[in-house]
């Protein structure tokens, strides 16, 4: 199709004389031209205005507080010593997790939208459904994924009774914790949770601090305090009280999740689904024919061209958009507080269902105060992620140029 | 030519290996592998085909846990779908008397948007006509990049500027202004949309062939009037696309109006008091640790359908305009 036909079908240059005559009677045209050049270049000017502002101002309020300290300190309700470090290492294990799930969810998705096209009207009409669902969700706001991890993770409600209390648990003893009158500890191992208080009875099977066996002795409530330093260890009076502890392993495990990591991972991977699946989708895309059909006509099947040819051809491209999809994860804070609601804690999540805050959490909780001590830790916190940001967009952006070679 | 073929092919014929005949085990073993090859090859797709089914599970369930949890609020007491949809009042947590009407929620939610598109709109599509238009390639290095580090920003971060600059900097200006009202944040979740307005504007108006452009300086039009007398019209669908994924954007920002926002439902229209929105009661829900089945707890289900109704129809508005009134040249 040559360049005038191409012309003729906009409506507006289909009329040439229309169109010199709205053109024509406009005097001074070359100022009306350049002051709309110059209000484009302040309006967009203003753009790079407002990022230096924002930096300027969180670099002033910030800096100040900003120190290794803060990097290693637990948060405090003292603001001078205060630090982010149970939420940095929340990050790590959210966002980690989060990858874990959503990456080869999103790419398997991606290779089947993109490598495997359906023929049948059919297939063609569900793809189509599939296209426009991930669309859509990629416009979900985060904070209605956050309800849904909710309901669906912490809660698991159809399942459970809805509290979030753990129903089955994996990797957990727990003990009633006693102090005798010689000030040691004594840890009665008991079944679960809720089980009735326990009475010390002699010959019971008990540990000491150090989690050695003993075996307990119990007097009365009156009988004399043994001598024996040995005894007076493990001796406990029959009207003694423990408090009910719980010792966690690092692979505690529960149902429901409630709110912790695994459920917060959870949800924060399902934000993310969506644009992995897009940018793994333009990466395998940008992979030219001609690769996959060499791989054909070599005897390849569908599967191998895709694992030997074209998947190793994305893979730059996959890689690049996965980064910029965990810089997001890590500033993504909307669903997390629907999940982990508290945002104070002073210690970093030890197994998949402990407790934790993430770094947007824990700088919004310091914003959120009135003091303006905290809203420098605040601006301390945003440098923190924003530095973090900064280096994973440079090794996308280094990716992006070091392996993207032109393949066709 | 043909014949030529042929007779190469003749010739051919007797070095292939075709004449060989096979030993009736290795035909066998043959067969088995290409049995399991496809095998493997459907597994394969099956994999492939469930993890794809996920993505359409997930709006099954967001729409699922909604719509349950939503007429389980319905079926308390103190609620009605009347008082929902027609009540003036948002009280779901302080003693005494409880209303759920959504307006002064939804309102909040609006005047926010509405703020934000008022920012976004001018300064993205001039962005955009400038991008696609005028910029020279020096300058398109330099505001590409910042535009995108302007949509990278995590949304907590323009929260605390809106909280921290953006309020001081109102107060300066004007005494009325309380310390969380909804003109700070809505500026700043104008901030946060501008480069999505932007990048989906300039992606359509690049779309737009230069022999539309070039017919206009033929016609002795300026640049100006390429610009906005002709592609901009002509990339229309595209604008009314971005404008649209923008106000669901904004629609459904949270962080920024949790901080900069405010927490007082109120049905009222000055943009200097505090107000709350759908996203900013989610939050001080979460914050407040409800975990029992109270009407409070359901209520949250409730506001987050709305939302999601509100959203959901905005993006199938946006990519229904970009596919119905796309203007195609080829």
């Amino acid at each position: 199709m040559n360049g005038e036909s191409r012309l003729s079908l906009h409506p507006l240059l289909a009329d040439p004389e229309g169109l010199r005559a709205r053109l024509r009677p406009v005097a001074g045209r070359h100022r009306k031209e350049r002051i709309f050049y110059f209000l484009c270049l302040a309006v967009s000017g203003m753009a790079v205005l407002i990022l230096a502002a924002l930096f300027g101002a969180i670099t002033l309020m910030g800096i100040a507080t900003f120190s290794w300290k803060f990097l290693t300190a637990p948060p405090s309700p003292a603001a001078e010593e205060s630090g982010m470090y149970p939420a940095i290492m929340g990050s790590v294990w959210v966002v980690l997790l989060a990858m874990l799930t959503a990456l080869p969810l999103g790419t398997a998705s991606a290779i089947l939208l993109e490598e495997y096209r359906p023929r049948s009207p059919l297939m063609r009409r569900i793809q189509h459904i599939i296209e426009l669902n991930i669309t859509n969700l990629a416009g979900v706001p985060s904070v209605v994924y956050g309800i849904l991890g909710l309901t669906v993770f912490v809660y698991m409600f159809p399942l459970f009774d809805g509290t979030g209390k753990p129903v089955r648990e994996w990797g957990v003893v727990y003990y009633d914790q006693f102090y005798n009158e010689a000030d040691t500890v004594l840890l009665v191992p008991v079944n679960t949770l809720d089980a009735p208080p326990v009475q010390p009875k002699t010959g019971m099977l008990a540990f000491d601090a150090d989690f050695h066996p003993v075996n307990l002795q119990v007097i009365g409530e009156d009988d004399p305090w043994p001598e024996d330093p040995e005894r007076a260890r493990v001796t406990l009076r029959e009207t003694d009280m423990g408090g009910r502890i719980s010792e966690k392993t690092w692979y505690y495990f529960c149902l429901p999740f409630g709110r912790g990591v695994l459920a917060g991972a959870l949800t924060l991977g399902l934000v993310i689904l969506p644009t992995i699946i897009i940018v793994a989708r333009e990466a395998l895309r940008a992979v030219p024919d001609s690769l996959r059909e060499g791989a054909f006509a070599l005897g390849a099947s569908r599967w191998q061209t895709i694992y030997r040819v074209t998947l190793p051809a994305a893979l730059p491209g996959i890689m690049t958009g996965s980064i910029l999809a965990m810089s997001r994860a890590i500033g993504e804070a909307a669903p997390l507080i629907m999940i982990s609601g508290i945002v104070f804690l002073t210690n970093p999540p030890r197994h998949l269902m402990d407790d934790f805050t993430v770094m947007p959490l824990q700088i919004f909780n310091w914003a959120q105060r009135p003091q303006t001590d905290f809203h420098a830790l605040a601006a301390s916190g945003i440098i923190v992620l924003l530095a973090i940001l900064l280096v994973f967009n440079s090794i996308a952006l280094l990716i992006r140029q070091r392996y993207q070679k032109p393949l066709s | 030519m043909i014949a030529l073929c042929v007779t190469d092919m003749n010739e051919l014929k007797p070095k292939t290996t075709l004449d060989m005949p096979l030993s009736p085990e290795s035909r066998v073993r043959g067969r088995a592998v290409r049995r399991f090859r496809r095998g493997i090859e459907w597994l394969i797709l099956a994999l492939l085909g469930s993890s794809t089914g996920i993505t359409l599970l997930v709006t099954a369930a967001i729409i699922m846990v909604l719509g349950v949890e939503t007429v389980l609020f319905f079926r308390q007491e103190e609620v009605s779908v009347g008082e929902f949809f027609f009540s003036l009042q948002w009280n779901p947590l302080l003693g005494g008397e409880k209303h759920f009407g959504i307006w002064p929620l939804l309102t909040g939610t609006l005047m926010i948007s509405v703020i934000g598109l008022a920012v976004a709109v001018p300064m993205g599509l001039i962005t955009a006509i400038y991008l696609s238009e005028y910029a020279h390639p020096k300058i398109r290095a330099v505001l590409k990049p910042a535009l995108e580090l302007l949509a990278g920003i995590p949304t907590v971060v323009y929260g605390f500027f809106a909280l921290a600059f953006i309020t001081p900097l109102l107060k300066w200006f004007h005494e009325g202004f309380n310390s969380y009202n909804a003109l700070s944040a809505g500026i700043a979740v104008g901030i946060l949309i501008i480069p999505i307005v932007s990048s989906i504007a300039e992606d359509a108006m690049r779309a737009v062939p230069n022999a539309l452009r070039e017919g206009v300086y033929g016609l002795g039009g300026t640049r100006f009037d390429a610009a906005v007398k002709v592609v901009f019209p002509a990339a229309l669908s595209g604008i009314v696309a971005a404008v649209l994924l923008a106000m669901a954007r904004a629609v459904g920002e949270t962080m920024v109006v949790a901080l900069a926002s405010g927490s007082t439902p109120r049905l009222a229209y000055d943009p200097r008091l505090e107000t709350q929105t759908m996203t900013g009661f989610m939050v001080q829900m979460a914050m407040g640790d409800v975990s029992n089945f109270g009407v409070e707890y359901y209520s949250l289900y409730a506001v987050a359908a709305t939302l999601f109704v509100m959203t959901f129809s905005l993006t199938l508005l946006g990519a229904w305009v970009r596919r119905r009134y796309q203007e195609k040249y080829e």
